[in-house]
């Protein structure tokens, strides 16, 4: 069951540094949710709140309140690793675990946390989430060879399988095609358009094409200069952020005026 | 810049030089001026009678310097002239400290090669005098390898761990006291380590010196080389590794237990076994905490035991006052043996790191 996330008011700091400041956002489920601005201006930052992976970075902290389905992740007794197994993660460079094979880097999520599975249900799970990020085809024959040695475009799917391996019901992406070439960055688009039929997608993204022709929303944050904090300044349907923006700056940064 | 070049006015290339091409010395420059160095330094010797080669030398590389940086900067100018005086430094001090390493090695496998046998290792000095043949250093290996292992087990556990605690835990002031001690750790010279120990065991308990009160001391001396080795290595396992782990919902201590150890693993065995080869050698605790035997000791916890550096010692005559025909020879040998064994956990080290490094494609 995807889940859908509200984000209300929300303060992102590194130690003293406020980098986001008053996000509220509300993210439906099963829908794709773009993140687009210039460089600095925190939409990656924001992306980490919503699956408490902000916190990692030394002095990284948030005050608000990130919703899941209602429930805040932020609240007393919540444990982060359980938030973390809900809200899955895809980062910008593709990070497949270099000590292990491609089998393994798929089923890292339930084998590192030690998880006492079958053989049988393992194979199945592979399977799934190989197919799930369409590389299964690529692949199957050599499960067993470590997964660093997969081209770039092959190991960002590999890390979409791992990701959706272990069933989370929101995927966050963090420009996962940024590295990428073109035909790895459409097989990549593809993907997420089918797993947008099972999981909330929030996308950050450098490439304003990418966001128009894979998001039902765009959310545009800015920042009002070097060194001040970021801000969403619009969220609105797709369709109407790239034609017809309420906002001059959504206007002046996707006609390429500025950023 | 490419349709620069094709539209530009063809130039004579003979008439006019290319801006691009720079005044080069002739190839034989460098082995010219270093003839020219050694004939005038030469020279010098007999013109003012200097006794020896050693100033001869030392005159010969300074003036092939200013010879090669004077003519370089009259031809090449100033930016080439730097540029071959720094590079001829750089080769200078690179000889100057390959040399001494090479000579002492050479020295020491030639006085110490005649010594090894197939005897030498399997005897101990027992009731060999120092003006008697034979003899060997069985006693001094199995108590060198008993107490280093010892050692080892003692300080690699706390190293690694210190390691873990500072690159994935440690924050504030008091992981950067942990730091500050383990660099001063660092500098701690061996035989303070040695007589911390003596004080509070053998002082304190009343007992005879034994192979173990030694391993105490490697392990203090240890510990620090561990950590600082063992930190580098698990820094080098790239942020990304524990992101996507964390992000798969995986606990921290699982994060580093399954992703950032076998990650590093590689290295950190290079850095266990640097860290005891670094210690293996180390005498000046051992004198007051093992003492020496002669004779076999296979237990590290109770008696004096033989040591390969303390050997050396013994053999020189340096403890009894007495040396012979024979004790020179085994002296050597011992030497030979502990650089051999040093030697053969480096390699030990990189066949390890290479077979546990993670393999691609």
């Amino acid at each position: 069951m995807a889940k859908r996330i509200d984000v209300d008011d929300l303060n992102v700091y590194y130690g003293d540094f406020l980098a986001v400041e008053g996000a509220s956002i509300k993210i439906a489920p099963l829908t794709v949710t773009a993140f687009i601005g210039p460089s600095g201006c925190g939409k990656s930052t924001f992306l980490r709140t919503l699956n408490r992976m902000h916190e990692v970075i030394p002095g990284g902290r948030v005050t608000g309140k990130v919703m899941l389905d209602g429930e805040d992740l932020y609240g007393p007794g919540i444990d982060p690793v359980n938030v973390r197994r809900t809200v899955g993660m895809v980062f910008q460079k593709a990070n497949p675990f270099p000590t292990m094979s491609i089998y393994d880097n798929v089923i890292a999520g339930y084998k590192i946390a030690g998880s006492r599975k079958g053989k049988k249900e393992l194979d199945d799970i592979v399977e799934r989430s190989l197919r799930g990020a369409n590389l299964w085809e690529e692949v199957k024959n050599r499960l067993g060879k470590p997964g660093a040695g997969l081209s770039g475009g092959q190991q960002q799917r590999l890390c979409i399988a791992r990701a959706i391996a272990v069933e989370p019901e929101v995927l966050l992406m963090d420009e996962p095609c940024s590295a990428l070439d073109p035909i790895s960055t459409l097989a990549i688009e593809d993907l997420i358009s089918e797993l947008k039929t099972r999981y909330t997608i929030v996308i950050v993204t450098h490439n304003m094409q990418q966001a128009a022709r894979v998001s039902d929303r765009t959310a545009f944050f800015n920042l009002a200069g070097v060194g001040q904090p970021g801000k969403l300044i619009e969220y609105d349907e797709t369709s109407k952020i790239f034609s017809n923006p309420s906002q001059k700056a959504t206007e002046d940064y996707i006609s390429g005026r500025f950023g | 810049m490419s349709t620069n070049l094709q539209t530009a006015p063809k130039a004579k290339p003979s008439a006019m030089r290319s801006q691009l091409v720079g005044a080069r010395l002739p190839k034989f420059a460098v082995p010219l001026t270093a003839i020219v160095g050694i004939a005038l330094a030469i020279g010098f010797k007999y013109l003012l009678s200097w006794s020896g080669w050693s100033t001869t030398v030392v005159a010969a590389a300074v003036l092939f310097v200013i010879v090669l940086t004077g003519w370089s900067f009259s031809v090449e100018g100033r930016r080439r002239a730097k540029d071959r005086l720094a590079s001829t430094l750089i080769y200078a001090c690179f000889v100057a400290a390959v040399v001494p390493l090479v000579l002492i090695l050479v020295y020491i496998v030639q006085r110490g090669w005649p010594a090894l046998s197939a005897n030498f290792f399997s005897h101990s000095m027992a009731g060999v005098g120092p003006d008697q043949p034979g003899g060997g250093i069985y006693h001094a290996l199995v108590g060198t390898l008993e107490q280093v292992a010892l050692a080892a087990v003692i300080a690699l556990p706390v190293g690694i761990f210190t390691a873990i605690y500072l690159v994935e835990y440690g924050k504030g002031a008091f992981a950067r006291a942990v730091t500050f001690f383990v660099d001063v750790m660092t500098g701690v010279p061996s035989i303070v380590a040695g007589l911390f120990v003596y004080t509070f065991l053998l002082l304190g308990t009343g007992a005879r010196p034994f192979g173990f009160a030694g391993s105490l001391a490697l392990a203090i001396l240890m510990i620090p080389v561990a950590v600082r080795s063992s930190e580098e290595m698990l820094r080098l396992v790239p942020r990304d590794l524990r992101d996507a782990s964390l992000a798969l919902g995986v606990p921290k201590w699982r994060t580093i237990t399954k992703i950032v150890l076998p990650t590093a693993m590689s290295g950190l065995i290079t850095s266990a076994l640097l860290a005891i080869a670094r210690v293996a050698g180390e005498t000046a605790p051992l004198i007051l905490l093992v003492g020496y035997a002669d004779r076999i000791n296979f237990n590290p916890f109770s008696g004096d035991q033989g040591t390969l550096p303390m050997m050396v010692w013994d053999q020189l005559g340096k403890r009894t006052g007495n040396s012979g025909e024979f004790t020179d020879g085994r002296a050597w040998g011992a030497a030979l043996t502990l650089v051999l064994l040093v030697l053969l956990l480096n390699v030990i080290a990189r066949l390890l790191a290479r077979l546990a490094q993670p393999k691609r494609g």
